[in-house]
């Protein structure tokens, strides 16, 4: 097992030289200028624009500037970001939990809903359920996040009232950060209702980011179930006199998962992906909006390294689902 | 530890919020998040609402509502008979914020006021380069270093900035938002400790409220100041809500999530006009809308080809369609609001055939041009594209062919400074301070070609003109030279002034007293909310 994890972890060095090369050099393929950007509608003089290349080393050759901030990655230092002035892990380590907080419900909210789903829809196959949960995936799956999360709020929480427009928890409370989740703060501070207004806050962004997993995990979780269940081994369970849902449960089930595990694990990439429009929309404080805001300050520092850090995150995860598939199914541990 | 320490904080939060209650909070949905808290270096307008307006204060100030400068800081002034100096009496017994990190000794005094301006000012200052990369954009966008020669101590109640050159706006300058008044001895603190980065992140001023928390990308809250030298505010508590999307922040405050928004997305507000529990107001922005002809490069630089292209354009269809009737039509570079608008000037026609007598007089047949289009919206202009299609539809019809080029933001202006820039190149400006010089000095002298003056056009009476207006002191003398100006440069068509746009700011109908800036900004300073 050890070895398999090293293996791994050997594979990730190049990939992560290639991530850096990628974020920095598409940094810079942008056009407009990070000083230009920084200074506003008075601009900058020559001389003082000359100043600041040379103090942020935009007048190396970009070789160099790319060797000076890889040596600086390395020694765990990310940079300040150009319109903050705060360290920008920092300011990611200010998010972040912000972030895994929604991508994590939103998890929660496509598992829970889609894997029923699926085995549900398996099992019945041909019926109207499993039409009804595929076109409803199916459109879930279209779906431009945008319009649905300003669908959701102008219905739900505008027309009917149910749920909070944006932000993570109501104004009136007002407690300090201690984890950054913000469910575990207000269980931690002991206050019940500022757990509920997190509660409620986090519902229709999650709905919203954990429509795609949701439609993907469901049909996967079909597919899978439908393949399992014309296995020898699922016959043989039921010949020998099993209940329709032991036999779903224990034996196929068990089978049809792995996969869906590595749905599961691929999503978590496209979770941090979609939580950028989602955060937008919703003015969620985590790091796919302060990215967004980020580009359109040209602010390269925290747009090259919140790139590399967010890609060190997927890769952790997915790393985690290879250990995870290989615990489950031993022969990927030698393959 | 940490996790002990955090608790013991919380509860004293709890402690905190409990004991307040019945405090009156005011929530403001706003737009960004700022960068800092430190009014000096900053640009952005939601930078300066959530630090100059709310923590610090100016010697002097622009009236609510208003651009006229009353008293701030500085309870009057006095300009000597040259000009050349103006002694500020400060007010006395002005406290200092006492927060948790600084507990002030003394009140303000002259040390505080030469201390706020050389830091941006000196480079040998200690505090010139306290954050890394930073630059006073402001202090060097208006040009102080060059008018300012000293700013001397009188006692420790009198300050007086001693100029090169007698320079009206100055005044107008030292209530702009990066002329805040900070606070000196708390900066000697910093620098003792060797935390000088902190004066960003936990500021102290002497403005109506004091900064309790300011959780990134996330919320802003402050506590009303209750020492404050112009009395304790009606409300005690302001949330800065920030809401980046428009249409997020039109629904929150629908939801009553909100008290009041900044800037609504146009095809919000007759929603939140028809709301019986909203206020939407809104007010003439100071701004300008404009596109620039290049006059050294043929055959922009015939006047009379010029005024044929302008001359061309259908504005008012331009304004019902971009600007959705939140427009108006522009035809001084100024907008009506300011002190000397020449409301005498011809406004603009719309006569394509006289146009095409005009480009046919002056010899120009199948002009191909160039039209250069903002990439960004903005409040002078909320869609440049969009513009420049409908002015490419209107030259067609005098046979001028219109190719729209348009590059982003940065690059945009960088290109279009450049002398030799084919084209007519969309622009626009927002009033800084409310004194005709930044309109009339920053975009069209001839010192600014290269910098703002997009249409490289320098005119030796304009300019003569706008000098003059700097260096006197009485104001009606100056407007006269202003109105004149302005006749000159409709005149001479260096640019087409296309409109100024109208701003909105909806509300509940429970928050009172809340005045509209005409410089955009977002002051809370006075306003009331009814329980």
């Amino acid at each position: 097992m050890l070895n398999f994890i090293l293996r791994r972890l050997a594979l990730i060095v190049p990939t992560v030289i290639g991530i850096t090369l990628c974020a920095f050099f598409f940094v810079r393929v942008l056009p407009g200028d990070p000083i230009l950007a920084m200074a506003g509608q008075h601009g900058v003089t020559p001389e003082r624009y000359e100043i600041l290349r040379e103090q942020f080393g935009y007048n190396l050759p970009l070789w160099q500037q790319y060797f000076n901030y890889l040596g600086n990655v390395l020694q765990g230092n990310f940079g300040v970001s150009l319109a903050t002035k705060r360290p920008v892990i920092t300011e990611f380590m200010t998010l972040f939990p912000a972030t895994i907080e929604l991508a994590l419900v939103a998890m929660i909210f496509a598992v829970v809903v889609g894997i029923p789903a699926g085995i549900f829809a398996a099992v019945k196959r041909g019926s109207w359920f499993d039409q009804l949960t595929m076109g409803v995936a199916l459109t879930g799956y279209s779906m431009p996040i945008f319009w649905w999360g300003l669908l959701l709020i102008i219905f739900f929480s505008g027309y009917l009232g149910w749920t909070p427009v944006s932000g993570r928890i109501a104004l009136t409370f007002f407690l300090r950060p201690i984890t950054g989740f913000m469910l575990i703060d207000t269980l931690l501070y002991g206050n019940w209702p500022a757990f509920v207004s997190a509660l409620r806050h986090l519902i229709l962004p999650a709905v919203v980011l954990g429509t795609i997993p949701l439609a993907v995990i469901a049909r996967q979780t079909r597919s899978a179930m439908l393949e399992v269940l014309g296995e020898d081994y699922v016959r043989t369970a039921r010949a020998k006199g099993l209940s329709a849902r032991r036999v779903v449960n224990v034996h196929a089930l068990r089978n049809a998962l792995i996969p869906v595990i590595t749905t599961i694990g691929l999503q978590v990439g496209l979770l941090l992906g979609g939580a950028i429009l989602t955060e937008t929309i919703f003015s969620w404080p985590g790091i796919g909006k302060w990215m967004i805001d980020s580009i359109s300050k040209r602010d390269y520092v925290v747009v090259q390294s919140g790139l590399l850090l967010i890609a060190l995150i997927v890769m952790a995860v997915n790393l985690a689902v290879d250990v995870l598939y290989a615990v489950i199914n031993p022969r990927i541990r030698v393959k | 530890m940490t996790l002990m320490k955090s608790l013991l904080a919380a509860t004293a939060v709890l402690a905190l919020t409990a004991g307040a209650a019945q405090a009156k909070q005011l929530v403001y949905c706003s737009e960004a998040s700022p960068a800092h808290f430190d009014p000096g270096p900053l640009t952005g307008g939601n930078d300066f609402d959530a630090s100059s307006h709310t923590i610090y204060d100016r010697l002097v100030q622009f009236e609510p509502g208003g651009t006229a400068t009353i008293p701030g800081l500085a309870e009057s002034w006095d300009i000597s008979e040259d000009g050349k100096e103006i002694t500020f009496h400060l007010r006395p017994g002005v406290k200092f914020h006492t927060t948790s990190y600084f507990t002030p000794t003394r009140d303000l005094n002259a040390d505080d006021v030469i201390f706020s301006f050389e830091r941006q000012w000196k480079e040998d200052n200690a505090w010139y380069a306290y954050l890394e990369g930073m630059t006073w954009d402001y202090f060097q966008g208006m040009d102080m270093a060059r008018y300012i020669q000293e700013i001397r101590k009188d006692d420790d109640l009198t300050v007086t900035f001693v100029l090169t050159e007698p320079n009206a706006p100055m005044i107008a300058n030292l209530a702009m938002d990066f002329a805040a008044i900070v606070s000196k001895e708390y900066a000697d603190q910093l620098e003792a400790s060797g935390d000088l980065a902190s004066f960003s992140t936990q500021p102290v001023g002497t403005g109506p409220f004091m900064l309790v928390d300011y959780q990134l990308d996330t919320v802003i809250r402050y506590q009303a100041f209750p020492d404050y030298w112009d009395g304790k505010q009606p409300i005690d508590d302001l949330v800065f809500a920030i809401t980046t999307d428009p249409s997020v922040r039109a629904q929150r405050l629908l939801a009553g999530e909100c008290d009041i928004m900044s800037y609504p997305a146009p095809a919000d507000i007759a929603q939140l006009q028809a709301d019986q529990n909203l206020t939407v107001m809104e007010q003439e922005g100071l701004n300008i809308g404009y596109m620039s002809y290049n006059v050294t490069e043929a055959p922009f630089d015939n006047v009379n080809v010029r005024k044929a292209l302008s001359m061309a354009i259908d504005k008012a269809a331009i304004i019902e369609a971009v600007y959705q009737g939140a427009g108006e039509d522009a035809k001084n570079l100024i907008p009506p609001t300011m002190w000397s608008y020449n409301d005498a000037v011809a406004a603009d026609v719309y006569d394509p055939e006289k146009a095409k007598e005009l480009l046919a007089e002056a010899g120009v047949t199948n002009l191909t041009t160039d039209l250069w289009a903002m990439p960004v919206s903005r409040p002078y202009n909320p869609n440049a594209q969009r513009v420049a299609e409908l002015i490419q539809a209107d030259w067609a019809a005098v046979g001028v062919t219109a190719n729209i080029v348009t590059y982003e933001w940065t690059e945009y202006r960088e290109r279009g400074k450049a002398e030799d820039r084919k084209g007519p190149f969309q622009i626009g400006w927002t009033g800084d301070n409310g004194d005709p010089d930044n309109f009339f000095a920053t975009l069209f002298s001839c010192s600014a070609i290269g910098v703002s003056n997009y249409s490289s056009w320098c005119n030796e009476e304009f300019e003569d003109l706008i000098q003059k207006a700097k260096t006197t002191s009485d104001q009606e003398e100056r407007a006269e030279l202003y109105r004149q100006a302005q006749e000159i440069f409709k005149a001479e068509e260096p640019a087409m002034t296309l409109a100024h746009s109208r701003v909105f700011m909806p509300m509940k109908k429970t928050v009172l007293n809340y005045k509209m800036s005409p410089l955009g900004n977002h002051s809370f300073k006075g306003v009331d909310i009814e329980e």
